[in-house]
């Protein structure tokens, strides 16, 4: 099987010490993460963690399944990058003056669709947000000119076919759930998307 | 879970009282059923043992050598009755000595509940004294843990950890308790015992359609042959497993968990699996054309080498965590689920059958596994005495009434080959993990866990020295646990393998031990040696026969091999007979 990036999406409750759970599920592998986000979710009190790795779609299947076997993890999706949207953002600290001589440069940020979030004497923050691709051009482009500072978040994702987890959130809050997200809907279509 | 979600309770009101923490949690552990707890007291734990000064009448606190011995015992104690084993330990050394059993009880799906002590809130990531991070060291070896620092939490947090060991597949949970947590005082309003958590379900729901392709294939099926694990002792579904057997008429053989659940004379228990399993079930394995595993999880030492894995046959896995469908070996058709409920569905939907002829094919393999094996092993005609008679001996003298406690290495492997098993968790053994030193411990908490049955602690000469001073805890307790060590003077299975596979190259296999009589007298139990087959028979007897404990130390042949045996690396149908 084919190793290709894989973005998980996990809806978790708020957990102390839950991340180390995550992270040593892939470490024990020996599998690097890539990208790792924490933010809130659609549903208040629910937290959603988007993972990068590039693994073959066996491993990465058997990996969703150990983390929502955790207790405290409610849901785990895996999705190929043509299955969700995906964005990282990144921040570039250059010297102003550099930007305000050379019109080339302006240009070439303006090309990139970077957006300038502070100007001051010195420096210059911009930012620009999309795929690994345009953030890594603006990178290139902006190192022969005196680049102070890079960084670049990780990676969020919405998935194409998520109708998102309200609806299966009630259903877990029941004391029996309903045949909706009777656990076993992948055993159905194991390529599909794994849920518990 | 999150602290936000717990009430808050300022003071006590008409249907409250005040009380510290520790006592909160001692109340719990008696509204959970709890009557033995194995511990050993320190600096961090103190409140909680001061608290369990007042309770000595209804929690029996056994207090044992090593807290490695603790957590075994608390293994031995859960394994062997069902319940949730309980341990105690302080914070840093205390905690991280538990950090083995808590491996070997999460790969053996072992529900514990441990208690560990832990600095003062205030404290915590400053190095304080005997300060370890013991829920990131635990984190990959338990099924949940919590570190709770206020007082409040305890209830509710003790009432999720026994929910979260002993439902779905259990295993082991930690809770790590600081010291203000069990100082301070809560208005305590009763225990609430745990029934749900929103996030986790450990019961799934039946898809009564798996249930109807697992049994078409069994109907359709010339070949069949069931592989049960400890999920058919764990699920508490051995009666509905033997049903099941009886009657679809299919041979069954089994994982060294899951000894027992036939009884060994069944006449459709075929025998034991893996690596140094029977001749039958291995060879077998790869000539069935429906392989029906019932709550097992393919283990290496079960499967051999995966690519060469029935690989003829259609799989039907039944069990009851989702990791396990697909993990080792592809199922054809998983029945996710509790196989106390599945169980019964299957055999309602499959046909009365008898496999006559398949049937006889495993005792075609089993009288040339007796021939080329079996008889030397049970009924030596050399000099020197086998582990295999010793076993065989004591089947006489029990007739499978006891219970047998085995340590790891080649007399684990001839205790699970030729023990007696009339009903299961009558053979209590490290599986997964293979902990040396295991039994000693685990024996005293089977003991605890079902004091009327007579239980014989069968351990090598390597193993025993591992946890040899929970003795001290035999001593003092004053309860009676047989402890056979069979001394070959060797490290018996490395050098089997340093024999076959590394030309006899013996690096470090010899091992010396003390005199175990005097050893054993030095703790006031009483022991004898023996070394020729005349004494053998009458020093079980008296050992059986002895109120006490007692140890008994046998010298067996040192250079003997276990067969047969499924080499590393080779499939499970190149079974080696010698």
């Amino acid at each position: 099987m084919e190793r290709q990036e894989y973005n998980i999406t996990a809806y978790t409750e708020n957990h102390i010490g839950l991340l180390n759970r995550l992270a040593i599920i892939f470490s024990r592998r020996k599998i690097n993460i890539e990208s790792l986000n924490t933010s809130p979710s659609e549903i208040e009190g629910i937290h959603r963690f988007n993972i990068v790795i590039t693994e073959t779609e066996d491993v990465v299947r058997k990996i969703a399944r150990q983390m929502e076997k955790q207790v405290e993890v409610l849901k785990v999706y895996f999705n190929s990058n043509d299955e969700v949207i995906w964005q990282e953002m990144a921040l570039y600290k250059v010297p102003t003056d550099v930007i305000a001589e050379r019109a080339l440069v302006e240009r070439l940020l303006r090309e990139n669709g970077a957006r300038a979030v502070v100007i001051r004497k010195d420096y210059t923050v911009f930012e620009t947000t999309g795929h690994r691709q345009e953030t890594d051009n603006l990178l290139r482009v902006l190192q022969p000119f005196g680049l102070i500072e890079f960084v670049r978040s990780a990676r969020i994702a919405i998935i194409k076919a998520s109708d998102g987890f309200n609806r299966q959130l009630r259903e877990f809050e029941e004391a029996k759930p309903g045949s909706e997200v009777i656990e076993n809907e992948y055993l159905n279509d194991r390529d599909g998307v794994f849920a518990m | 879970m999150t602290p936000q979600t717990l009430p808050v309770l300022d003071a006590p009101t008409a249907e409250t009282r005040l009380v510290s923490g520790a006592e909160a949690l001692l109340l719990g552990l008696l509204a959970e059923g709890v009557d033995t707890i194995f511990g050993y007291p320190g600096g961090a734990i103190l409140p909680i043992y001061d608290a369990l000064y007042d309770f000595k009448e209804q929690l029996n606190h056994v207090l044992v050598r090593h807290e490695q011995g603790g957590i075994h015992a608390g293994q031995g104690y859960a394994r062997a009755s069902g319940k949730v084993g309980v341990v105690f330990a302080t914070s840093g050394p205390g905690a991280t000595n538990l950090v083995t059993g808590l491996a070997d009880a999460q790969i053996d799906s072992t529900p514990l509940v441990c208690i560990t002590g832990q600095v003062f809130a205030h404290l915590l990531g400053t190095d304080a004294f005997q300060e370890t991070d013991v829920i990131n060291i635990t984190a990959p070896v338990t099924k949940w843990n919590y570190q709770v620092t206020e007082a409040r939490e305890i209830p509710e947090i003790l009432a999720k950890a026994f929910y979260i060991a002993r439902s779905g597949r259990p295993g082991p949970v930690l809770i790590d308790i600081t010291k203000n947590a069990q100082l301070d005082q809560l208005p305590f309003a009763g225990y609430v015992p745990c029934a749900r958590i929103r996030s986790y379900r450990p019961v799934p729901v039946v898809r009564p359609e798996a249930v109807a392709q697992a049994a078409a294939l069994i109907n359709r099926a010339q070949r069949p042959l069931v592989l049960w694990g400890q999920g058919v002792v764990l699920g508490g579904a051995e009666r509905e497993f033997r049903e099941f057997i009886e009657k679809s008429g299919i041979p069954a053989a089994w994982t060294i968990l899951g000894a027992g659940v036939l009884p060994t004379a069944h006449p459709l228990n075929v025998g034991m699996l893996g690596m140094h399993g029977n001749y039958g079930p291995n060879v077998l394995t790869n000539e069935c054309d429906v392989l029906i595993a019932i709550g097992m999880r393919f283990d290496d030492r079960v499967t051999g080498r995966l690519d060469k894995y029935a690989r003829q046959a259609q799989v039907i896995h039944l069990d009851i965590d989702p990791t396990e469908i697909d993990k080792n070996v592809a199922a054809t058709v998983p029945v996710w689920g509790d196989c106390k409920q599945t169980l019964p569905l299957l055999t309602q939907l499959v046909e009365a059958r008898t496999h006559a002829g398949w049937r006889q094919r495993f005792d075609q393999f089993q009288a040339e596994e007796v021939d080329a094996v079996i008889q030397d092993a049970l009924f030596p005609t050399t000099a020197a005495l086998t582990m295999g008679e010793v076993i065989q001996q004591l089947n006489e003298l029990t007739q499978g009434e006891a219970i047998l406690v085995s340590d790891v290495g080649q007399h684990q492997m001839v205790t699970c080959r030729y023990a007696r098993l009339e009903e299961s968790r009558r053979h209590i053994t490290s599986g997964g993990l293979g902990t040396m030193g295991f039994a000693l411990p685990a024996a005293i908490g089977t003991k605890f866990g079902v004091p009327e049955r007579t239980v014989v602690a069968i351990i090598g000469d390597g193993g025993v020295q591992m946890t040899i001073q929970e003795l001290g805890t035999l001593m003092q307790t004053g309860i009676a646990v047989k402890i056979i060590v069979l001394n070959n003077q060797f490290l018996g299975m490395v050098r089997q393998w340093q024999e076959l596979f590394s030309e006899r190259r013996y690096s470090f296999v010899n091992i010396e031990s003390p005199d175990y009589v005097a050893v054993a007298r030095g703790y006031r139990i009483e022991g004898q040696s023996v070394a020729a087959r005349a004494e053998l028979r009458p020093a079980l007897e008296a050992m059986l026969a002895h109120p006490g404990s007692f140890l008994l130390e046998v010298m067996v042949a040192q250079e003997q091999n276990i067969f047969p045996m499924v080499p590393q690396g080779c499939s499970v149908a190149e079974i080696r007979l010698r």
